[in-house]
């Protein structure tokens, strides 16, 4: 009975962010790279079949291309010596636009600022996913570095050629072939100069190793840093176009209603473009402001039916869960052992329930797009994590071909998961084609928390059996609701049962930053202190004494080692807690201290120790950047963010009434980078957060006893309850 | 409409527009100052901050009609041709920031809180700059580029007082 079952595999388990491919898409036409590019010389990789329901590419033959359909990524050195860099990755605050040229440039042996990387361009660049899930730097970093190898190469080639020696003894340095025996160079420009070479990476080109990098592993500073900080940068809410109008959209008062009435004669006689689709009311004008008071103008009457509240939200969930028969998704169910034996043998059951609130993204730049028709073709500018999903939304709406639709992303300011969707480039692009004139869209703040979608809420109900020296025998695990990223236990546990229960989602649910792991990780770690204390053992030795994952158990050491775990002593009002596990191949341990006033029962977190451990480090002060902001945006979630809701409207979907982390709640915040350079590089933007929240509630329970079992822990104002 | 008169980055300009127009609509969409952003509406975030004779003000919620005979200054107008000013270059090198979005309003708060106190205490800075939010939570980096910008500045004061002398 010891044999693992695995019913579905949890591999990616990330419902919510895996997006189906589109039902129907066209071949593209044939492209001549070379007319399209320059002369000069073009390196691609292409993707091993089958990986592209996981990775960036997607593996089709397309009949008539001049490069294979299921191209990855590619890299053109100019005849100028100047590299392009073509990725369908896109950068929306953590910084792959820096870390993904340092690994070009460290393997094309090349100053970082000779590279541009164009990005998120779906008429430029190779067709990508989207950016989610941690992906970039374990793929893409690695697959541009590939090309980059494989380009170094083909100079060394050429050089060879063109001094009829043996390509051997040549080397690569500072953007130049070099022959050490006669100190001869070559530019790479001169290299590449009237040359029209594409070449496919061979199969297996050796990387530089980690070891070796001196580009690689460098605290490089963000490249185009300079535009930040002078306002010179256009996110896709700052860009313009000659003859543009602004596009507002009229919101329905629920969610799910449907227009009755509509008289918009005021509207038009303002000057403005109305647009009634359907359910889609919208106008354009030639400013936002007379767009606004067109909107405002606008008499509709619309029908909604009643929903639930958040004050039933858990009930809800748990009543509305895939026993259903209208709902998607089979669940994910793991088993090892046998739960059942193991708990008849074991201590009593206690079970314990936890849940996780609806949270916003809010994104501090809300939604935008810019869209044009020429003719019949489509031009998008916006920010999104998946412009080549958001191209075939359009293609959707429009019901035309994807190769008449472009969409580009221009650095975006922020998503965390909550930018994968196209609704505001298809109302653009809707109101552009009524107005026959360029239309932007940009989201007011109360529309990206109505409109946009939220983290799921869950409920999770977890029952552990344990010996007394501490051993954990069995273990029960069900989520209802939240996800199943991080469901998985990574103590050694012989007898598991672990379910994911889809259910149906009172709200719009879709990914954010770290997903379930979140959820999974609070309950979890929670469950484990719950059991600690129950033995009156130190959480960090009955963790350790069920944990045999090396990586794990160096983060969890380096975090106590750190914080001083064990050497202070709690005092009341004082207290100390941990959390930690495993996510995106990223390793994390995050210990917490918090104050808690007695007579006030306010909670403040005073410091946070976080180890944090994703194999190589490709940019250090980056990294820590990350963990750091993980940290403070976890806060929120952790502490008092909650999305209120009644009757298919947001109650609280306003900055002044949707507390998220300010100066004011920053505590000191250490971070320990553990640099493992014999393993691969792997992402770090969502581990880092998973610690958070069970190390803070953990805290809270021992300065005063007191069981924090909900997410957010307090959102009256800090206040213990 | 109204005939509204802004003095903007040194440079007068008149704008024709709604009376109630905010300073914010103004600048991005008028005369196509994109730096300021947008980010709530309510003057809760921070993120269209710009200095109003020197002193910080949220334009989104400032009245652009009531800003005539005020100096106006943008993220555009801290520089000075290619130099850029001292806070500029603290949040440069400390990469006190991710997306960028929060660091025009975050300089431009920056430059308003060491105009008034050039030595301030971390939390003083913390006091002053809680109406600007960073979403990505560079906020220690911000803390660590505020504290380097008014050393740097306190310097090139000294600098300048030697040279007077």
């Amino acid at each position: 009975m010891s044999e693992t079952t695995r019913i579905s595999a949890p591999w990616e388990p990330e419902r919510y962010e895996l997006a189906s491919a589109p039902v129907y898409r066209f071949d593209l036409v044939r492209r001549d790279f070379f007319k399209f590019l320059g002369a000069g010389v073009l390196v691609f990789s292409v993707l091993k079949q089958g990986a592209w329901s996981q990775e960036s590419g997607r593996a089709r033959a397309r009949r008539g291309d001049s490069l294979p359909g299921e191209i990855d990524a590619w890299l053109h050195i100019r005849e100028n010596g100047k590299v392009r860099v073509y990725t369908g990755k896109v950068e929306v605050g953590q910084n792959v636009r820096t870390s993904l040229s340092q690994g070009v440039a460290e393997e094309l042996r090349l100053p970082v600022e000779q590279i541009d990387l164009v990005m998120g361009d779906t008429q430029l660049t190779p067709f990508d996913m989207g950016t989610f899930g941690s992906r970039t730097t374990p793929t893409m970093n690695l697959q541009l570095r590939k090309v980059a190898a494989s380009a170094r190469d083909l100079l060394i080639d050429l050089a060879a050629a063109r001094w009829q020696t043996d390509r051997r003894h040549l080397v690569a340095v500072d953007g130049k072939v070099m022959d050490p025996i006669t100190k001869g160079s070559l530019e790479y420009a001169d290299l590449v100069k009237g040359q029209r070479l594409a070449q496919r990476i061979p199969a297996e080109d050796p990387l530089t190793p980690a070891a070796s990098w001196t580009v690689m592993g460098q605290s490089l500073p963000k490249l185009n840093g300079i535009d930040f900080v002078t306002g010179k940068h256009r996110y896709p809410s700052d860009q313009k176009l000659q003859d543009m109008w602004h596009g507002k959209i009229l919101r329905p008062p629920a969610f799910g209603a449907t227009l009755l009435s509509l008289d918009s004669r005021k509207a038009e006689q303002m000057g403005a473009t109305v647009v009634r689709d359907g359910n889609f009311v919208g106008v354009a004008a030639p400013s936002s402001g007379l767009s606004a008071a067109a909107i405002a103008s606008i008499h509709a009457e619309w029908k909604s039916e009643p929903q639930p509240s958040s004050k039933e939200l858990f009930d809800y969930l748990k009543k509305n869960t895939g026993d259903g028969t209208d709902l998607s998704g089979d669940g994910d169910r793991y088993d090892v052992g046998n739960v059942d034996e193991a708990f008849a043998s074991s201590g009593p059951r206690v079970q314990r329930t936890y849940t996780v609130s609806y949270i916003a993204h809010v994104p501090l730049e809300p939604r935008a797009a810019l869209a044009k028709w020429d003719g019949d073709n489509l031009t998008v500018w916006t920010g999104t994590q998946r412009p080549f999903g958001v191209r075939d939304e359009l293609a959707e709406a429009f019901r035309m071909p994807e190769d008449r639709v472009r969409v580009l992303m221009p650095d975006t300011g922020s998503a965390y998961g909550g930018k994968h969707t196209g609704e505001t480039a298809i109302e653009a692009a809707r109101l552009a084609r009524a107005a026959r004139r360029p239309v932007k869209v940009v989201w007011t703040r109360e529309e990206e928390f109505m409109w946009a979608y939220f983290r799921p809420a869950g409920v999770i109900d977890v029952v552990g059996g344990v010996r007394s020296d501490g051993t954990i025998t069995a273990w029960e695990f069900h989520n209802y609701n939240s996800g199943s990223a991080g469901i998985r236990t990574y103590y050694e546990i012989p007898n598991q049962r672990i379910v994911f229960h889809p259910a149906r989602s009172p709200l719009r649910q879709g990914s954010y930053r770290a997903l379930a792991a979140t959820a999974n990780h609070f309950a979890r770690e929670s469950y484990m202190d719950e059991l600690a204390s129950a033995l009156k053992m130190d959480p960090l030795e009955f963790r350790m004494k069920n944990l045999r994952n090396e990586r794990l158990r160096a983060v969890f050491q380096a975090a106590a080692d750190k914080f001083d775990w064990g050497k202070q002593k709690a005092e009341p009002g004082r207290g100390f807690g941990m959390g930690g596990g495993y996510e995106k191949l990223g390793n994390i341990a995050t210990f917490a201290e918090v104050n808690v006033d007695r007579k006030a029962k306010a909670v403040k977190v005073v410091r946070i120790v976080s180890a944090f451990e994703c194999g190589a480090i490709v940019n250090p002060g980056d990294l820590r950047n990350q963990v750091e902001g993980s940290n403070v945006q976890g806060m929120g979630g952790a502490l008092f963010e909650a999305i209120q809701f009644e009757n298919g409207r947001i109650l609280n979907g306003r900055m002044s009434q949707y507390r998220v982390p300010r100066f004011s709640d920053l505590p000191v915040i250490e971070t320990v980078l553990l640099d493992r350079k014999d393993l691969p590089s792997a992402g770090a933007g969502e581990c880092p957060m998973i610690g958070l929240a069970p190390a803070i509630a953990n805290a809270i329970f021992d300065a005063t006893g007191d069981r924090l079992r909900s997410l957010p822990l307090v959102p009256d104002g800090l206040k213990l309850t | 409409m109204a005939t509204i008169e802004l003095a903007v980055n040194g440079r007068p300009c008149t704008v024709e527009a709604d009376a109630q127009i905010s300073l914010l609509t103004v600048l991005r969409e008028n005369l196509d100052l994109t730096g300021t952003k947008y980010g709530c509406g309510e003057g809760q975030c921070g993120a269209c901050t710009v200095l109003v004779d020197g002193r910080a003000q949220r334009s989104c919620v400032t009245r652009a009609e009531n800003m005539a005979q005020k100096q106006i200054t943008t993220i555009e107008g801290l520089a000075r041709g290619d130099q850029l000013h001292p806070v500029q270059e603290a949040f440069l090198e400390e990469g006190a920031l991710q997306c960028g979005y929060c660091t025009p309003g975050m300089i431009l708060s920056t430059v308003a809180l060491l105009s008034r106190n050039d030595h301030p205490t971390r939390t003083e800075i913390i006091d002053f700059l809680d109406g600007n939010l960073c979403r990505c939570g560079a906020y220690s980096r911000i803390i660590g580029a505020v504290q380097k910008a008014a050393t740097r500045l306190a310097k090139s004061n000294m600098g300048k007082d030697a040279g007077n002398e």
